[in-house]
């Protein structure tokens, strides 16, 4: 092995050698290992680039907040992921993953012509430039700046993984299985309570992964973390999810994870998904997500091999990675230390340990260990500058002296500076959840106030420092969550606790820069100490402000390393305390979350259900097209012989003009009115007379809003005095069920009125054409079809094929015409037995758009299609339909406005184009007179318009101003080739005295 | 997600509920009757509280039935959850902000 | 007002861009102006812009209760579009669109307007009918607006599926190419840094508590948490929290408050050249010039002012996403947020007079504000200055409720067969 690869220790499994590539070159790692710590063992430190200035980059963490380390993983062509943090990366044998944002190469990159215009490059430049010429920004500067943007590349290739989606309950959800998460989830899960546990590392232990010298309740806590864990997996009620992050908090405890099920496996099972989404709901919820460390900004802290010191000691402890050979060590709080002895006593040469604290605030265990191990220690120390191209090779340090001036001081040798700037709580969800925040000023950092949900924190993400307490603060809430009383058991812990003892937190230390150096802020956005100083000089107060001007906490890790440092710097500036300077708001999610597991498996057919009619099957099996309205699939035409869709749209609709056809009206909404008082609430709903409707007989209604415009139309029959069957339209079906049982339970409470939707009950095939009624005289028993017995809007009970069935004498074709109802579950075979029926008469089967062209010709509306929501019934041509004598229906009120009764609002009309053969085309615009230039004065526009085969002419229904008035008049159609003049007509085009229907 | 405790079935998902606009707004006994201006404040006039408002739902996907509630519109927690027809529960209603 | 010109920035360089002043003063509240703007979002601070700029009151100010910006303005996914049906709607958004072309050169700000062209798909035979009345009411207007065909749309979008075999398949689409996006803050930032330089007081943190008015029951002065500001003229441009600054003056306005919410991916290098939306499925995307994909969708089903929704409006946004673009499911949503649009009952703005005399209102853009801001801007300074509106504001009144003379952009697409 190398030689940054310890000899032995670290969890990763030395007896399984794991071939990788990055970029093209071949390396070898461990089972267990990161693709970073992997990459570290091989002595590799140069990464990436960043965002904007192209600037070499290495690691900087060692988990899910590295700002740096983006790569993209390539499994095959569809399975490349952009932008993968490597230090999540589990590595597998095979693994193959890229550098992004540089080229030709990372070493050698052009875009870092970028860093040598930095200095007119600062915050907010493009605000201020690429202006001239106007059509320059969009022609030339955007398409430039766009290719330098953005970070890898998406695929091409649509994602062949799946993702699944899982709902669940418990009583606690613990986020973090870290100490204090592992203590709370153990003490709820004593209490019987079902508990999941998740955390987004592969392993389930958090901080104590990394600790193999620490003792917990008196034994290594390796072995307590094995046996907690063991326990907890024993235990039916605990769920344990690792690679699973938590990463939004949303209301009344809905708390979203993601768990990665494949990308860490070198030949992903076929069976499993990528990834699964869980939308869990917790009575209560236990926050232990642990703190992140801050870095120290000082001018070069960018350069690969600069890293933080606890994420040192995660390659050293976890992954037996030794992450250079000599280092400086620059200390803001008490955690450097421990980096320093270990990784000391590990092989690595600590050149120095250069705290930026007074000598007074440095003196603990930590800098006890390390002076003890022989490390040199400065104190009132900064860091001047740092050198190196692709690597640091060198550190400048500087000592601050009483009055605050800084004398530089020695330069170190180095290939790798470990810096810690204290650690700030993970306060993510708890801010997510809209729990308020509070500023410590010991920690230096917020930590977690009044919670707005049912949640709590535990541990170092509300600030416990030490691993005692932190278990013991776990503890406490895990049992507090479960409805129990704190355990009594207290911990105890022995070892150096790394970050987790002593004191973690520490101010942040923005005094120890001396401007105007420029040191990175927000690493990958390339945020600087200068530009939040400019950003502040142009006058940028607020930090959302400054977020916004400077970028700063907005790159892919959401600012976790970067956000406090931001706020420090701008308060110590502007000489306000943190708290003062605000905080933005955290959102989610925590880390990213592929677009895949948000979606699911919504794809392809199951995007959205699939509503059916009845003969779905034998319209596919005849060719039939079909076309989507709602979640309905409905047959659009039944071409035959290669027929297009006019060819078979015409022949369609001259079969029910001349013979006889047949259409799926299953779709139409149908809802049953029951009660003695059914008519009542019909008229108090309908613009139409209920009360003198005979039974056995139907009536085409009309349903307005309360706002006057026309909501919904269908036949209403009625079945007994008491029971009425409505039909909607298709797409108004479940509206207006609604808007029935809004009235009905919460207006006229005083009804005695049942409704019940019915659409699915029933299979509703029209038969129309002047041979309907002799198609139907083979199948119908108990029902006299003579036009003297059954009149134009009569219905019936009977049996067709021995099917018990509702017949409604009604067409919508301006034919003789039935609609026989059946129950849904006979519908293909009574279909089927009307069309075998209705063999001889040559029936045809017919679609929608035959329907509506017939509809057309006789000027029967389609609401939705020739009414818009802002028509009334006068605008529509069906205020005929209106009881005069009623004191109220829905809408009546409104329609009582003068501006509704103008004689200028838009009216439904008839059109005819003055050249026959021209079909308009729905939507074109209508203008009163020629040669009109934009903007043109629109009077109205072509509603319907279809070629009708029975005239052997194109026919149009449109809106018009004053349209009835217009009459006879000749109108203009604007379209690109020219106006076409139009005759305003009746929009009744065929059979204006309705013989045939009554035939 | 919202959990919603619908008073005839208990607590269910958002997803099974329609909002039902403001509560407690009765249509007018006789609209003839009304001015163009009472009409239009019943038509579209709403509180739009930031506060406690009261509200209806629907539990279209579960019971069918509408009713009341009391959510707190900046913090979108529910106080009370009613039948239609009854008055917000006591002391609930106290809290509306204007 | 300092210039903003690759010069300056240029010789900025050389002094460690030490140079720079502040963008607007830090204004305390004076006790009297001729016109108080509340809101300092961008239609607000465009207001005061437009007021200094075009109608020569230079003693005015912004109040706002954050900080300018922080509300829609900074929350939107910033596409800008004027192909609307009606020609009240196309007439308002178009002046806003001819605005936007020239407004970095007018405000000497970088807006980075970018008429990347909107794409508005069809999915239906019904779509068709609506995207095609949409085109031919567009032409008529002198809007630009063409109906493309699925292959036409694909090669101007040509990450698009087209695909006819998946659940709705695009049957065609409508192009708007003068339509694009812009960067959010800089709209506020703009206008600030302008009208500030034309004398406009721009207070932040400063909170509308009440509205005085005087024995008339005109407007006299505002109550805020920084003290009394005595004015004759106060225009709210306060989006989501209209009702509540309305309310103190007893105005009751059709509006109610919804969260609205989008979401970014990580950055990626340009993927998407343009805008795409849906209606039918309910999505939209485009890409910022960060690299992120920009996707936004419908509002929350209920009215709140939290800022936040749930989690199954972005799963459903990005299913549609997905269908649409199949190669984007293996990117990563990055950050997600929420905004507060306040709608009215037609889904179009009023901006209006009030019945209080001296009280103005600029309100209820629902999802639509942002493409709007310089023409609403413009329109709003100029019925507050002359009290009456302009012609091209003067259908978007309060009393078109009550007059059944609605501008239902919403309805006129409406799905019924």
């Amino acid at each position: 092995m190398t030689e940054f690869r310890t000899e032995r220790g670290g969890r990763v499994d030395r007896s399984r050698v794991l071939r990788f590539t990055f970029d093209g070159r071949a390396y070898t790692g461990f089972a267990g290992d990161t693709l970073a710590s992997a990459l570290l063992a091989n002595g590799v430190q140069l990464l990436g680039r960043s965002f904007k200035y192209h600037r070499p980059r290495g690691l900087l963490a060692a988990g899910s907040e590295e700002p740096n380390a983006l790569v993209t993983v390539i499994r095959d062509a569809a399975r490349r992921t952009p932008n993968v943090r490597a230090t999540t990366v589990e590595l597998y044998d095979g693994l193959v993953a890229e550098s992004q944002n540089r080229w030709p190469s990372l070493s050698f990159d052009l875009g870092a012509i970028n860093n040598l215009l930095s200095p007119v490059l600062p915050a907010g430049f493009y605000n201020k430039t690429f202006m001239w010429p106007r059509s320059a920004w969009f022609a030339l500067y955007e398409p430039r700046i766009r290719a330098a943007a953005g970070l890898g590349v998406a695929p091409t290739l649509p994602d062949p993984d799946r993702y699944a989606q899982r709902y669940a309950h418990c009583e606690v959800l613990v986020v973090g299985a870290g100490p204090a998460g592992l203590a709370a989830a153990t003490a709820a899960a004593a209490t019987g309570a079902r508990v999941i546990l998740c955390d987004e590392q592969a392993e389930l232990g958090g901080a104590l992964l990394a600790e193999p010298d620490t003792e917990i309740d008196g034994r290594p806590a390796g072995d307590w973390l094995a046996a907690t864990v063991a326990a907890l997996r024993a235990n039916p009620r605990v769920t344990l999810l690792a690679r699973t992050t938590a990463f939004g908090y949303f209301p009344h405890n809905n708390v979203g994870l993601v768990e990665r099920l494949t990308d860490h496996l070198e030949s992903p099972p076929a069976a499993l998904p990528r990834e699964r989404l869980w939308q869990v709901r917790a009575r209560e919820v236990v926050l232990a997500t642990g703190a992140i460390e801050r870095p120290l900004p000082f001018p070069g802290n960018d350069r690969p091999g600069v890293m933080l010191a606890g994420a040192a000691r995660t390659y050293l402890h976890r992954f037996g990675v030794r992450v250079g050979r000599r280092a400086v060590v620059v200390a803001g709080c008490d955690a450097a230390f421990q980096a320093a002895v270990e990784l000391s006593r590990a092989g690595v040469a600590i050149a120095v340990i250069a705290d930026v604290r007074a000598p007074g605030q440095v003196a603990g265990p930590g800098e006890q260990a390390a002076r003890a191990a022989g490390l040199a220690v400065e104190t009132n120390a900064t860091v001047l500058g740092t050198r190196g191209r692709l690597r640091v090779s060198q550190v400048l340090l500087g000592r601050v002296g009483p009055d605050g001036a800084v004398t530089p001081g020695a330069s170190h040798a180095c290939d790798v500076v470990l810096m810690s700037g204290g650690y700030t709580p993970s306060v993510h969800l708890h801010s997510q959840s809209r729990g308020k925040l509070a500023y410590d000023d010991a920690l230096g950092a917020f930590v977690p106030a009044a919670p707005a949900e049912r949640t709590r924190s535990a541990g170092m993400a509300r600030g416990v420092a030490g691993l005692a307490a932190g278990l013991d603060d776990g503890a406490a809430a895990g049992a507090a969550a479960a409805g129990a009383h704190a355990a009594t058991h207290r911990h105890s812990s022995r070892g150096l606790d790394g970050g987790l003892a002593g004191r973690p937190g520490a101010p942040p230390q923005p005094a120890a820069l001396v401007p105007p150096a420029k040191a990175f802020v927000d690493f990958q956005n390339d945020v600087t100490t200068r530009d939040l100083a400019l950003a502040r000089r142009e006058g940028f107060e607020s930090i959302e402000h400054i977020k916004r001007y400077t970028t700063t906490g907005m790159a892919t890790d959401q600012g976790k390393t970067s956000g406090l440092n931001a706020l420090a710097i701008v308060a110590s500036e502007s000489e306000r305390r943190v708290p003062e300077v605000g905080l933005t708001t955290f959102r989610m999610p925590f880390t990213p979350v592929t677009f895949g597991s948000l979606a699911g498996v919504a794809r392809g057919d199951a995007f959205d259900p699939v509503r059916r009619t009845p003969s779905h099957a034998w319209a596919a099996a005849r060719g039939a097209v079909f076309e989507d309205v709602g979640l309905w699939k409905r047959a659009r035409y039944f071409p035959v012989n290669g027929e297009d869709m006019h060819a078979a749209v015409n022949r369609e609709c001259l079969a029910v003009r001349r013979g006889v056809g047949m259409f799926d009206a299953s779709t139409l909404g149908k809802i049953e009115v029951v009660g003695k008082d059914a008519a009542t609430f019909l008229n108090r709903l309908y613009i139409n007379n209920w009360s003198n409707l005979g039974v056995q007989r139907s009536r085409y209604g009309i349903l307005l809003r309360d706002d006057g415009f026309v909501y919904d139309d269908g036949v209403i029959a009625r079945l007994a005095e008491d029971r009425f069957h409505v039909t909607t339209t298709t797409g108004g079906a479940a509206r207006v069920f609604a808007m029935m049982e809004d009235f009905l339970q919460t207006e006229w409470t005083d009804l005695s009125v049942w409704i019940t939707s019915t659409t699915e009950q029933w299979a509703v095939v029209a038969v129309q054409g002047p041979r309907a009624r002799d198609v139907l005289a083979r199948l119908v028993t108990d029902v006299d079809l003579s036009a003297a017995a059954l009149p134009h809007m009569a219905v019936a009970r009977g049996r067709i094929a021995g099917v018990p069935m509702l017949l409604f004498r009604v067409s919508f074709s301006g034919e003789l015409g039935f609609e026989v109802n059946v129950p849904a579950d006979y519908g293909a075979e009574v279909w089927a037995a009307i069309h075998e029926a209705g063999r001889e008469f040559g029936i045809t089967p017919y679609g929608t758009e035959a329907m509506h062209v017939l509809r057309a010709e006789k000027g029967y509306i389609i609401v939705g299609q020739d009414t818009d929501g802002t028509m009334t019934p006068d605008d529509a041509a069906v205020a005929w339909a209106i009881g005069k004598q009623k004191p109220d229906f829905v809408g009546k009120r409104s329609l009582e406005r003068p501006t509704m009764k103008h004689p200028q609002r838009k009216q439904l009309v008839g059109l005819e184009t003055l050249d026959p053969r021209i079909v308009l085309e729905e939507g074109a615009q209508i203008v009163a007179t020629r040669d009109q230039r934009p903007p043109m004065k629109m009077i109205g526009h072509v509603t319907s318009s279809y070629h009708s085969a029975v005239l052997g002419r194109s026919i149009a229904l449109g809106v018009v101003a004053g349209g009835r008035a217009r009459s006879g008049e000749t109108l203009y159609v604007p379209m690109p080739g020219g106006d076409i003049p139009v005759k305003v007509v009746s929009p009744v085009f065929y059979d204006r005295e309705g013989a045939r229907l009554n035939g | 997600m919202l959990i919603i405790d619908c008073p005839y079935c208990g607590p269910r998902p958002e997803l099974e509920f329609a909002h039902g606009g403001q509560a407690h707004i009765a249509r007018p006994a006789d609209p003839s009757q009304t001015t163009d201006d009472e009409w239009t404040e019943y038509l579209y006039l709403r509180v739009n509280t930031k506060g406690v408002y009261a509200e209806r739902w629907r539990h279209a996907r579960g019971c069918g039935r509408f009713f009341n509630a009391l959510r707190d519109t900046t913090t979108d927690q529910f106080l009370a959850t009613y039948r239609s027809g009854e008055k917000p529960p006591v002391g609930s209603a106290a809290r509306s902000a204007p | 007002m300092q210039k903003f010109s690759a010069w300056s920035l240029l010789k900025e360089a050389f002094g460690s861009h030490l140079g720079w002043k502040s963008q607007w003063r830090r204004a305390a509240p004076k006790a009297e102006y001729d016109a108080v703007i509340v809101g300092g979002g961008g239609h607000g601070l465009g207001a005061a812009y437009y007021l200094a700029a075009e109608h020569g009151l230079t003693n005015i100010a912004v109040v706002e209760k954050g900080w300018i910006g922080g509300g829609n303005t900074g929350r939107n996914t910033t596409i800008i579009r004027s192909n609307y049906l009606f020609d009240e709607s196309a007439a308002l958004y178009d002046h806003s669109l001819k605005l936007w072309e020239d407004l970095s050169q007018v405000l000497n700000y970088n807006t980075m307007f970018s008429p990347r062209g909107v794409m508005m798909l069809a999915h239906t035979v019904h779509d068709i009918q609506v995207i095609k009345r949409h085109v031919h009411a567009n032409r008529g207007n002198g809007v630009d607006n063409a109906w493309l065909t699925p292959e036409e749309a694909k090669a101007f979008c040509p990450i698009l599926n087209i695909e006819k075999n998946i659940r709705y398949p695009v049957l065609g689409a409508a192009l708007q190419r003068r339509g694009g996006t812009a960067r959010h803050d800089t709209v506020a930032w703009g206008y600030a840094r302008a009208a500030d330089a034309l004398g406009v007081d721009i207070i932040e943190n400063c909170e509308v508590t009440g509205i005085r008015r005087d024995a008339s029951g005109a407007v006299e002065g505002l109550d805020t948490t920084r003290g009394v500001i005595r004015t004759r003229k106060v225009g709210v441009s306060a989006a989501g929290h209209t009702s509540v600054v309305l309310g103190f003056a007893g105005v009751k306005l059709p509006l109610e408050s919804f969260p609205l919410q989008a979401l970014v991916s990580e950055p990626v290098k340009p993927l998407m050249p343009c805008v795409v939306m849906s209606n039918t499925i309910h999505a939209y995307m485009s890409q910022s010039d960060k690299g992120e994909l920009v996707i936004g969708a419908g509002t929350d089903a209920y009215n709140s002012y939290t800022q936040r929704g749930a989690l199954h409006i972005n799963t459903h946004t990005l299913e549609a996403i997905c269908e649409l673009f199949p190669m984007v499911r293996r990117l990563k949503m990055l950050r997600n947020w929420g905004g507060i649009v306040d709608v009215t009952p037609d889904r179009s703005p009023i901006i209006a007079k009030t019945p209080v005399k001296g009280l103005y209102v600029n309100c209820g853009w629902g999802t639509g504000g942002f493409k709007a801001t310089p023409g609403s801007a413009h329109v709003f300074a100029h019925t507050i200055a002359r009290d009456e509106p302009h012609p091209i504001n003067a259908p978007f009144t309060i009393e078109r409720f009550r007059d059944g003379q609605l501008i239902d952009e919403a309805a006129a697409a409406a799905v019924a067969h």
